[in-house]
């Protein structure tokens, strides 16, 4: 019997479970060993998205609102592929942010900088044709957190994505060049591989900067995909 | 000339943000095929503590055995299943959705599995998802399922709903009140739920 396979991650590229550093990891985390699944229809499969999810805002975050939100205005952009560069059409990108001052609009924030009446910091999108995305927003702030004394972290926008099935979804988060706290950050340096991990930090982009208008950062995504040699399976 | 696939990064304890808009308690509208059940659970960690920022991703078949595919649009006129859902945990790290129960799928070697649930965890804590499966107690193909095969036998028990003998409320004119089922995903230590690598 005959499948087209989905590879697994070369080792150091994801995290582990386990990353104690990042201190929540550390009740949260599996003992026992994982078992090994066979890819079957339960995980070649998933759900397909279309535009009834998308609201004629979503792809803007500065102008969800009666008024502008407050920061620096950029443009997130990038394309979403598989591990051989082909572009994957009808991703749902959906992302997450602090607003300018660094706070989340959510109930649980306790961080005593201002919310921002005109900014709710999320969005989402399908990729086109291409696998291009785009959003514009305004640049996160960082915020402190409890993980250790005196524990900040790096400006980041959450992504969430939904390629082709399952095997494809991935939730990570992109951040911002030169931010001085990456070094620090256990989030950031739980990707064991070096290149993997950089491949997290966004670049700062002419091409798609708005003359007046806003700063381009690009980000792509690598989702798993069908590798294009078909493999033995056992039956 | 490949690029392993991008890292994957926590969601955090702010995911509801970005992630509410596709929550939702009940999976199934009027029309759709299949036996109404209730799974209530709860979501605990090493120590036993509640777990009350996690979300779960829910994929399923219909009660045929084949699955969706596409987001029915809410106020679409004929039903489907998309077999899609997201629920996050409350206070109490507890959670509760109603779907139908799914048919039996096929197997890479053409046999067929037994009813299950795909679930996938994410949480504040967790640096990449736990991804584990449910199954229904006293299904006959739950002896010849596949992948239960693979896990110790002392541990397939985590994967397995218990039946409550209760039944829910809520109701639609051509089908009975949804069984309820509890079901319970520990994270680490005693009683450690099977999860899987895929
Ligand atoms: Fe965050």
């Amino acid at each position: 019997m005959k499948a087209a396979s989905y590879g697994r991650a070369p080792a150091g590229t994801q995290p582990n479970y386990l990353y104690p550093q990042y201190v929540s990891t550390c009740k949260r985390s599996p003992k026992q060993p994982l078992i090994l699944l066979p890819h079957t229809l339960s995980e070649l499969t998933g759900p397909v998205f279309g535009h009834s999810e998308i609201g004629e805002n979503d792809n803007d975050l500065t102008h969800q609102h009666s008024g502008e939100a407050q920061g620096e205005r950029i443009i997130v952009s990038g394309r979403v592929l598989d591990e051989e560069g082909r572009a994957i059409p009808g991703a749902l990108v959906e992302v997450w942010q602090t607003n300018a001052a660094g706070r989340y609009r959510h109930r649980v924030d306790q961080h005593g900088a201002p919310l921002d009446p005109n900014f709710t910091g999320c969005g989402r999108v399908l990729t086109d044709r291409e696998g291009r995305y785009r959003f514009v927003t305004i640049k996160p702030g960082a915020y402190p957190w409890q993980n250790h004394p005196n524990a900040w972290r790096p400006a980041h926008i959450h992504f969430s994505l939904f390629g082709a099935g399952l095997l494809s979804r991935l939730v990570t988060q992109m951040y911002f060049p030169g931010d001085p706290l990456l070094p620090f950050d256990p989030v950031f340096n739980s990707v064991p591989d070096e290149n993997a991990r950089n491949r997290l930090i966004s670049d700062f982009d002419w091409d798609t900067t708005m003359p007046s208008h806003a700063l381009g950062y690009r980000f792509d995504i690598i989702l798993r995909g069908r590798q294009a040699t078909p493999v033995e399976v056992s039956p | 000339m490949t690029t392993p696939p991008t890292a994957s990064q926590t969601v955090g304890p702010f995911f509801h943000l970005g992630m509410a808009h596709l929550e939702r308690g009940n999976f199934v509208a009027q029309g759709i095929a299949g036996e109404r059940v209730t799974i209530r659970g709860q979501v605990l960690d090493a120590d036993g503590n509640a777990v009350p920022d996690a979300m779960l991703e829910i994929w399923q078949a219909d009660s045929s055995g084949r699955y969706g595919g596409e987001i029915f649009p809410q106020n679409s006129a004929t039903p489907r299943f998309l077999g899609f859902g997201r629920i996050e945990t409350d206070d109490k790290g507890e959670f509760s959705f109603t779907t139908i129960k799914p048919g039996r799928v096929a197997s890479p070697d053409g046999s067929l599995q037994a009813p299950h649930i795909v679930v996938t965890l994410f949480s504040r804590g967790l640096l990449k998802p736990l991804r584990t499966r449910l199954y229904f107690p006293d299904e006959p193909g739950n002896a010849d399922d596949p992948i239960l095969k693979l896990v110790p036998q002392e541990r397939r028990s985590t994967l397995m709903a218990r039946c409550s003998g209760q039944r829910g409320a809520k109701n639609v004119p051509e089908n009975a009140p949804p069984k309820i089922f509890d079901w319970k995903i520990v994270m680490q230590g005693d009683g450690e739920t099977v999860f899987f690598d895929y």
